[in-house]
């Protein structure tokens, strides 16, 4: 199979060149080519993430400062802040709004979007993605769903306010909240669209990596890269569906008078038809989703940063088998937690207990990325860039949020800790602060590959160590307002005095967290200018030994101008040397993948 | 005006420092900059990391010395003295793991920072190394899961044993009613669809049921210290979630099903009251709330804890105040409370 494809791929290598006649609008805008859109879905990501980033800072300062008047309220939010104090509604709206976009269009597509489209073809080798149609058409939906999303904010109701989880009946409901009106409807929409996008991107990736390597690139010399955007794109295969078949469940009952998800409701004096359904139902459809969705998001970022660490630590990965083996048990163990989230929801408590033991089970692959991070670290010889700063953060976050986990896994911890700002301080730190760590790693490292320029390091560590501090300064006293009893989603704290003499830390975390979103602008400020300013970066600036730095430094559709190159060896044959303590290859500390192996030199067992 | 104010400032302090390192920037401009670390950046940024380390370190020191008051009191129920010992057990190794990792992490990361001529070592694996690594956390998440499933199994276990009492807990959009089960301890038929506003009938109750004439349905909940309580919750709209923190109890009311969920109450509200860790807790917030009060704000009035029930579910609008306020007294107080309250059959009688 993977020998037809290489003669496939050979045939297009001979005409190419001979009939490019590229427009404006195929270059830029119907482009399909794999490092054009993976520029495109990582611009996109960027503006929603911006947009997701503002909403959090506006109902943070509702938090710290509750029921006060705010200029800025007026100006942004108009007529849900009358003179200019937050509305109760809108205050639901911006936390659902800011929790879809973060998770699904900023860390799941502007994350593994950017990156499956940039790394796959360029570290396997391939001259495009399988599909170069498709993979067009996927962002195109994106985009769509995008658009759609953010008209959503737009309309005369409000957007969608019932969580980013929507439950129903909150979320079926239109008396039961304005958001559920019109805004839920467009959310619903988009999302469907969006799921449509991430199947079609998926299959792609699926198909490119099992098909398309160049010679000599098994399986067991992929870059870790690799392995952990492959494995995300088949639980996305697997899971997506699922959230597929929840929203059309809801929207049938939302629209056509179903009852899949609601029975015995009576609301604003009088009883509602419904019969029979049940929204445990739907939560259970929603987090068989949910719960792997966390892992498509930081999937990726381990794999970026096992991959960044590498190449800066000028050390092998360790434990390179190890890595793969703990991706693939995140990946089965992640598809079969989902009732973690629902100890409490009415469930059979002894569902409870069986998703009490595979939960914790998942903490074992999790410490061995962790403890093989570090001692990826030991004895290295460190370069410091950004890329790596960051990287070295997502460790550190990935594990003082990871480590919460082991409380909120329990069933029986998690009775007074769920749905608490614990949970809230927990998520953020373990997949939010750490796959937007993975980002920005991949950002930094890989922005030479995109733009041909570099990114400024001084900025690149401004932006980093302030953007640690903040971050940790925002969600390391979280947790104790969640273990003071303070439920998620509470517009205001006031109603219960109990929760006045936390009103300090609420102040505390809300300058934390404005302080880490105007740092941002410095990252969006070295991102625009470094993009047309930058200095123009050499082919393999990292002394990186994957194959994406083979390829010339001005893009060309294709990869490489001549004959893909072969693979001899893995992507981590850094600091390697012979029985004589000599590099491999006198004075340069890094052997790349395309050097044959020398004469008795030994392949490790890998 | 304070908040804008201090925000105007951040922002200020923000462009100062991205001015700052463009100065920094334009004064080293010559220096053949590749935009790649170079070995001063290496060693500050290794420096950082160090520093770093102790800011992590600082930054959980004085949440706990700063925070620690804040967090809930004793567990006021039977259960509640396992879930907290659990709960530290969990924290201890957590803080266990969490000081060592990051050590390790940040101190790695100081050490190693690049240097000159400096060799990487060519480690790419260890078996035994990784054998421990994998097998330890096994072995202490097998010990926390064994305890934590014991813990739920008995937790979750709700039985008619020991003669406990009935109370439905109903939710609805945006506050709280309870129902006692009366004299015969059994709560009578319902169903959202023989809801009569007009008639009193705010829950739904089956007037035909005879086990639903003793039923008394209250808006604020008594418990009897040192007997167990059987909740049956219920909601007429959308999800809501019964959070009692005091009593480390938790259940979402969902339409269309009842939920359940048990615990014996140990402590009374006014023992609770003399709780210094409360006593504290009370001073300390009064001492805001008059703050607040005598900078004009209302409904600061000085607070007397109690216990309440919250809503820990997104259901709207009002979510954020949905609450009911929880009692818990001798059997003597009780019994006198609960013999003045008119039982369903009665008001229902009245009414006509």
């Amino acid at each position: 199979m993977s020998v037809t494809a290489h003669a496939h791929v050979e045939d297009h290598s001979d005409d190419h060149g001979h009939h490019h006649k590229e427009t404006f609008v195929t270059k830029y805008i119907f482009s399909q080519d794999h490092k054009m859109i993976s520029k495109q879905y990582l611009i996109t990501g960027l503006i929603m993430g911006a947009i997701g980033i503002m909403m959090s800072i506006l109902f943070r300062m509702q938090l710290a400062w509750p029921g006060e008047s705010f200029p800025v309220f007026e100006a942004i939010l108009g007529k849900w802040a009358p003179g200019g104090v937050m509305d109760a509604d809108v205050y639901l709206a911006l936390v659902t709004i800011h929790g879809t976009i973060m998770v699904f269009f900023v860390l799941t597509a502007g994350l593994s979007g950017t990156f499956s489209n940039l790394l796959i073809p360029l570290q396997i080798g391939a001259r495009d993605m399988a599909s170069g149609f498709l993979n067009m058409v996927s962002y195109w939906i994106f985009f769509l769903s995008c658009v759609i999303m953010l008209i959503s904010l737009f309309v005369e109701s409000g957007p969608a306010a019932a969580g980013w989880t929507v439950y129903p009946p909150l979320s079926a409901l239109p008396m039961a909240q304005p958001g559920s009106g019109m805004g839920m409807t467009l959310w619903l929409v988009s999302m469907a669209l969006f799921i449509a996008q991430s199947l079609l991107g998926s299959l792609n990736y699926i198909v490119t990596v099992l098909n398309l390597r160049t010679k000599g690139m098994s399986m067991t010399r992929l870059p870790l890269t690799i392995w952990a955007l492959f494995v995300t794109a088949v639980i996305g295969v697997i899971s997506f569906p699922v959230l597929l078949s929840a929203a059309l469940l809801l929207i049938m009952d939302r629209s056509f008078g179903t009852s899949f998800f609601l029975s015995d409701i009576f609301i604003q004096g009088e009883v509602l038809h419904f019969q029979g359904g049940s929204p445990v139902l739907y939560e259970h459809l929603f987090w068989f989703l949910g719960h792997p969705e966390v892992y498509i998001v930081i999937l990726p970022a381990m794999g970026m940063v096992s991959e960044i660490m590498a190449v800066n630590a000028r050390k092998p990965i360790f434990g390179y088998r190890a890595m793969i083996a703990s991706i693939l048990a995140i990946a089965f163990l992640s598809t079969i937690v989902w009732g973690h989230h629902m100890f409490i929801s009415g469930m059979n408590p002894f569902l409870g207990s069986v998703f009490t033991f595979t939960t914790l089970l998942i903490a074992i692959p999790s410490a061995v990325k962790a403890f093989n991070w570090i001692t990826t670290l030991w004895k290295g010889n460190l370069q410091l860039n950004p890329g790596m700063l960051f990287s070295i953060g997502m460790v550190s976050t990935f594990i003082s949020g990871g480590l919460t986990g082991i409380i909120l896994g329990d069933s029986t911890l998690d009775i007074n800790v769920h749905d608490t700002y614990f949970v809230v301080a927990h998520f953020h730190l373990v997949m939010g602060i750490s796959a937007l760590y993975g980002m920005f790693a991949g950002i930094y490292h890989w922005f030479p590959k995109m733009f041909g320029r570099m990114m400024n390091k001084n900025l690149g560590y401004v932006h980093f160590w302030i953007t640690a501090v903040c971050s940790y300064g925002v969600f390391f006293p979280m947790h104790f307002v969640g273990m003071a009893g303070v439920p998620r989603r509470y517009y205001e704290n006031t109603a219960f005095p109990m929760f006045d003499d936390l009103t300090d830390i609420q102040v505390l975390m809300t300058m934390f967290a404005i302080v880490a979103a105007f740092t941002q602008l410095i990252f969006a400020f070295n991102f625009i200018r470094s993009m047309f300013y930058g200095k123009k970066a050499e082919q393999n600036p990292w002394n990186a030994t994957s194959l994406e730095w083979t390829t010339p430094v001005e893009h060309i559709h294709g990869n490489w101008p001549g004959a893909i190159p072969e693979v001899h060896r893995w992507a981590y044959d850094y600091s390697k040397t012979d029985e004589n303590g000599e590099y491999i290859i006198p004075g340069q500390d890094f052997v790349a993948q395309t050097v044959p192996l020398k004469d008795g030199e030994e392949e490790l067992q890998h | 005006m304070t908040p804008f104010l201090t925000i105007v400032v951040l922002v200020l302090v923000a462009i100062a420092i991205w001015q700052m390192t463009k100065i920094f920037e334009l004064s080293q401009i010559k220096a053949n900059n590749t935009e790649v670390a170079s070995e001063t950046d290496n060693k500050y940024n290794g420096y950082l990391m160090f520093a770093f380390l102790i800011f992590l370190y600082g930054i959980t020191i004085f949440s706990f010395w700063k925070y620690s008051k804040v967090l809930l009191p004793e567990a006021a129920s039977e259960h509640g003295g396992g879930y907290d010992s659990l709960m530290a057990l969990s924290f201890v190794i957590i803080f266990i793991v969490q000081t060592l990792t990051q050590f390790l992490l940040h101190y790695f990361a100081f050490k190693y920072r690049g240097e000159k001529g400096k060799k990487a070592l060519f480690y790419a694996d260890n078996d035994r190394l990784e054998f421990i690594w994998t097998i330890i956390p096994v072995i202490v998440l097998a010990g926390l899961i064994l305890w934590g499933l014991y813990a739920w199994t008995n937790i979750m276990d709700i039985n008619e044993e020991d003669d406990p009492l009935t109370i439905e807990l109903y939710a609805q959009q945006f506050n709280w009613t309870a129902r006692y089960a009366g004299d015969d301890n059994v709560l009578g038929d319902a169903n959202v669809r023989m809801i009569d506003i007009e008639n009193a009938n705010i829950l739904g109750l089956d007037q035909a049921d005879p086990n639903a004439a003793d039923d008394i349905i209250v808006k604020e909940l008594h418990l009897p210290v040192g007997r167990k309580v059987n909740f049956k919750m219920r909601s007429q709209d959308v999800l809501h979630s019964a959070y009692m923190p005091h009593f480390r109890a938790q259940m979402n009311c969902v339409p269309g099903m009842i939920t359940q969920f048990s615990f014996t109450p140990t402590i009374t509200t006014a023992e609770m009251r003399q709780n210094p860790d409360v006593v504290d807790k009370v001073k300390r917030i009064n001492r805001i709330r008059a703050e607040q009060a005598a900078n004009g704000v209302e409904n600061k009035d000085p607070w007397e804890f109690d216990y309440v029930l919250l809503c820990n579910k997104i259901c709207g609008k009002s979510h954020y105040n949905m609450q009911m306020k929880i009692i818990v007294e001798t059997e003597e107080e009780y019994n006198k409370w609960i013999a003045s309250q008119k039982t369903f059959g009665s008001s229902m009688a009245s009414a006509q």
